[in-house]
């Protein structure tokens, strides 16, 4: 459509063929996506608003009755302590896993790229097996390593004559990033892979006539032209990390310092499931999509800007 | 944090693509006439190969590194063959007195069979859910690439910015109103949110707009084919390698989904297999032969998706990043 014009204009033929057509084709799914995408937000939204009332004298009477709460729920989760201190966790746990999961995941994708090929397929399948086996199994595995009586890793710190604790308090969060980073940097090498894939050799071969050393390479042609991926690799994370959840929720029978508000979706499911208060919930999963729009907006803003002050790189 | 995940790389290879055109590095590309193979060969008359020294380096890090990836899953394939009492009382890194197929047995029995159930459930929702979403995807792909009509860059917009909403944002809120509706604690509850994929969407409408040429529907109109014949025939057709790519990530990404059926299942009957495997790892205080289960279950449950991860890595080179080259 060229031009939206404000006087009813009546449908070419053959528009009118393909609006109906179309509408068949994209029905079945905007269905789908209404129920599943924008239905859910509205009634987060709505729910939030709201609140359980109990009617009688003293609020001990048997009726209870949902009355409007204005933003009471929002301010209710935001001066939850618990509920702010697993936001900051999830949000220093990203500031460190994140750089340090793409830095790991960039470092493998060149080095393989600057390998000899006849081991390349073998190492890749080796770092990307991982991401088959879902956050949950891979919690339990890892658990299962790293709890005492069980873990081979600390029966041989403990032979060697130093006590580690995975599961403590202060080690329990980094234990969890192990998790992830096991989890997802062979993914994520592989993303880098795809796009190092369609470097022009013919840049390669520019830079070495130019006497660059295969370092320099990396550095000033790869890294630069990979830039892309490597920003939407660091936007997924880092949605991915705010909604973190199955980790701590597997790891929490074994640690005593993981409690029920530990990230911000573990401490929306318990208010749920455990104290069964659904407009707080609700509230607190407005709150944890907000800032995921927001930081990943954010941060897509940020490294646009810097690269139209660089050289369009 | 699995299906964010899932859609950074074919997105991120997206705009890569785009530079592509034709011309792979070396490995990329079978060793024909490609600019690649004459350039290689004149490196190795110059002598200019990378020195033994560098590549003695090279793949010492990568030897470390597959051993921090393969540790835990070498870890899995020595526990399977434990009893509860030798995987705490021997060491874990390497076998004694295995009875693989013997304990593994016990998983697939234990209580009625139950881990078979579980198995069944989670190959139903991720298949029939990949299946119907990858259908769906194509469907609505096709038709915002190939017609006009008004309305449609805003429908599409709407659709991607779904691919950024966190997932466990919307369970939540789906399950409060799944519950009013009845729907909650059915194999609906699970299905029904599988089958939408944004993402899918995404794909399928790039590759359709380069792989399905107008000319070609124009000709199936003139000869009289209806738009819905020209769809299932030549457009699923054109577009079969978006399709096996948009199959292939739905499906892991619905069988690694732990939030939703957490929050929408009760009953165990229903349970995919990581919800069942949570549940016994909970009873294991209790039932200490449950975390000889929960290991060979774990086991069992990794080893399908191993092999499709070989599949889909073939994939990520081929199918994506080939596929698109035509955009």
């Amino acid at each position: 459509m060229r031009r939206v014009s404000r006087a009813p204009r009546r449908l070419t033929r053959t528009e009118a063929r393909g609006a109906r057509a179309a509408s068949g084709f994209l029905l079945p799914f905007l269905a789908l996506f209404l129920l599943c995408f924008i239905a859910p937000i509205g009634y987060a939204l709505y729910e939030s608003l709201l609140k359980v009332e109990r009617t009688g004298p003293l609020g001990l009477g048997g009726e209870t009755k949902q009355v409007w709460a204005g933003l009471s729920n929002y301010a209710h989760a935001l001066e939850d302590d618990r509920f702010t201190a697993g936001f900051g966790r999830v949000l220093l746990f990203g500031a460190v896993q994140i750089p340090l999961m793409i830095a790991f995941a960039t470092a493998l994708a060149l080095l393989l790229d600057a390998a000899s090929a006849r081991w390349v397929g073998f190492f890749r399948t080796a770092f990307f097996l991982p991401y088959g086996v879902p956050g949950v199994i891979a919690s339990i595995l890892w658990g299962f390593l790293y709890v005492p009586g069980i873990s081979p890793l600390v029966e041989m710190a403990d032979s060697m004559g130093r006590h580690v604790d995975f599961l403590g308090r202060g080690a329990v969060l980094w234990s969890i990033a192990n998790i992830v980073t096991w989890q997802f940097t062979g993914y994520n090498m592989l993303v880098l892979i795809a796009q190092l894939k369609a470097v022009p050799g013919e840049l390669y071969e520019a830079a070495r006539i130019d006497g660059a050393n295969a370092w320099q390479v990396a550095r000033h042609i790869k890294l630069p032209l990979i830039r892309p991926a490597l920003v939407l690799t660091t936007v997924f994370s880092l949605i991915g990390t705010l909604q973190l959840f199955a980790e701590p929720k597997v790891l929490k029978p074994l640690s005593n310092s993981i409690d029920s508000g530990y990230t911000p979706n573990l401490a929306a499911y318990n208010e749920a499931f455990t104290s069964n208060n659904q407009h707080i919930a609700a509230a607190e999963a407005v709150l944890l999509a907000l800032v995921a729009c927001v930081l990943s907006f954010g941060f897509l803003r940020l490294v646009g800007r810097r690269g139209k002050d660089g050289d369009n790189g | 944090m699995n299906e964010a995940n899932d859609l950074a790389g074919a997105v991120a290879s997206e705009p890569a693509d785009e530079a592509a055109s034709g011309k792979g590095r070396p490995e990329a590309v079978p060793p024909d006439d490609r600019p690649g193979a004459g350039r290689r060969a004149a490196r190795r008359r110059e002598g200019t190969q990378p020195p033994l020294r560098h590549r003695i380096i090279t793949v010492s890090l990568l030897t470390v590194a597959a051993i921090y990836f393969l540790t835990p899953v070498y870890w899995l394939v020595v526990s399977s063959t434990k009893s509860s009492s030798d995987l705490f009382g021997t060491f874990g890194f390497w076998f004694h007195d295995p009875h693989p197929l013997d304990y593994l047995h016990r998983v697939l029995t234990y209580d009625d069979g139950i881990y078979v159930r579980w198995f069944a459930n989670s190959l139903m929702y991720a298949g029939v859910g990949a299946l119907a979403a990858t259908l769906l995807a194509a469907a609505a792909g096709y038709a915002l690439a190939k017609f006009r009509f008004p309305g449609r860059e805003g429908i599409f917009n709407v659709i991607l910015a779904g691919v950024l909403i966190p997932g466990t944002a919307l369970a939540l809120p789906l399950y409060l109103l799944f519950s009013e509706i009845g729907l909650a604690n059915t194999y609906w509850a699970v299905l029904i949110p599988s089958i939408v994929s944004p993402f899918g969407v995404y794909l399928c409408r790039i590759y359709a707009a380069a792989a399905v040429p107008d000319s070609l529907l124009e000709a199936a109109r003139i000869d009289g084919a209806g738009e819905a014949r020209i769809f299932s025939t030549l457009g699923l057709r054109l577009m079969t390698p978006a399709l096996v790519t948009v199959f292939l990530f739905q499906f892991v990404h619905i069988w690694n989904n732990f939030f939703l059926p957490l929050v929408m299942l009760s009953d165990s009957d229903l349970y995919p297999i990581q919800l069942g495997l949570t549940s016994w790892q909970g009873y294991a205080d209790r039932q200490p032969e449950l975390y000889q289960y929960t290991v060979g279950g774990a086991f069992l449950s990794v080893l399908p998706l191993m092999v499709l991860m070989g599949v889909l890595q073939r994939y990520w080179r081929t199918g994506l990043t080939e596929g698109s080259v035509k955009a």
